[in-house]
Order: C-alpha cells, then sequence, then structure tokens
C-alpha cells in the first residue's frame, strides 16, 4: 500500500456495469516527505474519503474488488483507509 | 518476498472493516547486505513486527492469505522477522 493523497473525484456516465454507483477518485501517490511519487491513479473509494485527504492506496484487483462489494469487477485499486498520521522512527 | 526494514507505523482510525485491528507498517525493502533499495511502502503486519526490525514481506494477492479466513484488502504483508541471513 501507499501513502496517497486525494486530488480529484472522477465522474463517468458511461462505464463498465459494474462500477456504476462506485465513487471513484484521482489519487496522487506520495513519498514519505510529502512529495509526489509517480502518476495519479484512479481508485475505487471504500471510505468515504475527499480532496484533500491524505489515505491508504491499495494496488491489487482482488483487494479493489474487496471494497468495490460486487463480486469479479475490472478494478485494481482502492482507497482502504484515511491516513491520520505516519510514525516514523528516527 | 523482499527482505526490508520496518521504519514506523500508519495510525488511520477511518478505514475498510477488513483493516480493522490490523497494524500498518512502514517499511523500507533491502538488499542483502542491508542497503536501501527502492521506495518505502505500507504493509500490514502479520506476524508482530515493529519499528526497527529486519522483515521479509509478500506483495499482491497473496498478502491476504495470512489472514485467511479474514479478507484483508492489501498488497502487502510482513510474513516474516529475520533472525539471520548467512551464506
Amino acid at each position: 500500500m501507499l501513502v496517497a493523497r486525494v486530488v480529484g473525484r472522477v465522474v463517468a456516465t458511461q462505464k463498465n456495469e459494474k462500477l456504476q454507483g462506485a465513487k471513484l477518485l484521482l489519487v496522487q501517490p506520495l513519498e514519505l516527505d510529502g512529495r509526489d511519487r509517480g502518476t495519479p491513479v484512479l481508485a475505487v473509494d471504500g471510505v468515504d474519503a475527499g480532496p484533500g485527504d491524505r489515505v491508504l492506496l491499495v494496488q491489487d484487483g482482488k483487494a479493489a474488488q474487496q471494497v468495490l462489494g460486487r463480486g469479479i469487477a475490472a478494478v485494481d485499486a482502492a482507497v482502504v483507509g484515511v491516513v491520520d498520521s505516519v510514525e516514523l522512527e528516527a | 518476498m523482499l527482505l526490508a526494514r520496518v521504519l514506523g507505523n500508519v495510525v488511520a482510525t477511518r478505514k475498510d472493516a477488513g483493516l480493522a485491528g490490523v497494524k500498518l507498517l512502514v517499511v523500507q525493502p533491502l538488499r542483502p547486505d542491508g542497503s536501501a533499495t527502492g521506495k518505502p511502502l505500507v504493509a500490514v503486519d502479520s506476524v508482530g513486527a515493529g519499528a526497527g526490525e529486519r522483515v521479509f514481506y509478500v506483495r499482491g494477492r497473496e498478502a491476504a492469505f495470512p489472514f485467511l479466513p479474514a479478507e484483508v484488502p492489501t498488497d502487502a504483508a510482513i510474513v516474516g522477522i529475520v533472525d539471520q541471513v548467512s551464506d
């Protein structure tokens, strides 16, 4: 999993039927120091996150399907937590 | 599976129900000589690991297997604490 920041919400009227009604977020993976890490990805939202939230991003198909809760579905990423803090040992 | 060092932990009060009670740790992948390789990531803990320890972790769907029959939505899991690596 990666720590990421929610940078947007994606609306798509026309989409795969398994995705109907699913909330899709655009999330930017982050380095531990908060800098951007790679390219933003679309993820199913499992925790009602919103723009600006620091979240946990899981990038695995089965995990994302589990979050979506509709059996087999064409998803590969999900937001599974809202990060309160990251505590690093010095 | 890859060697890694536990750097710390992540606190997330609001999370998917499947992650309830699961410890989230930040790990830095390591080469066998102990030097860092690649970037840190967050892994769930299945062995009681803590900050500073050298561990190994598994990626992908198999990362959920230590918790079966519970279904934990994760893509990385610590599955061992390394005592020693020898030639």
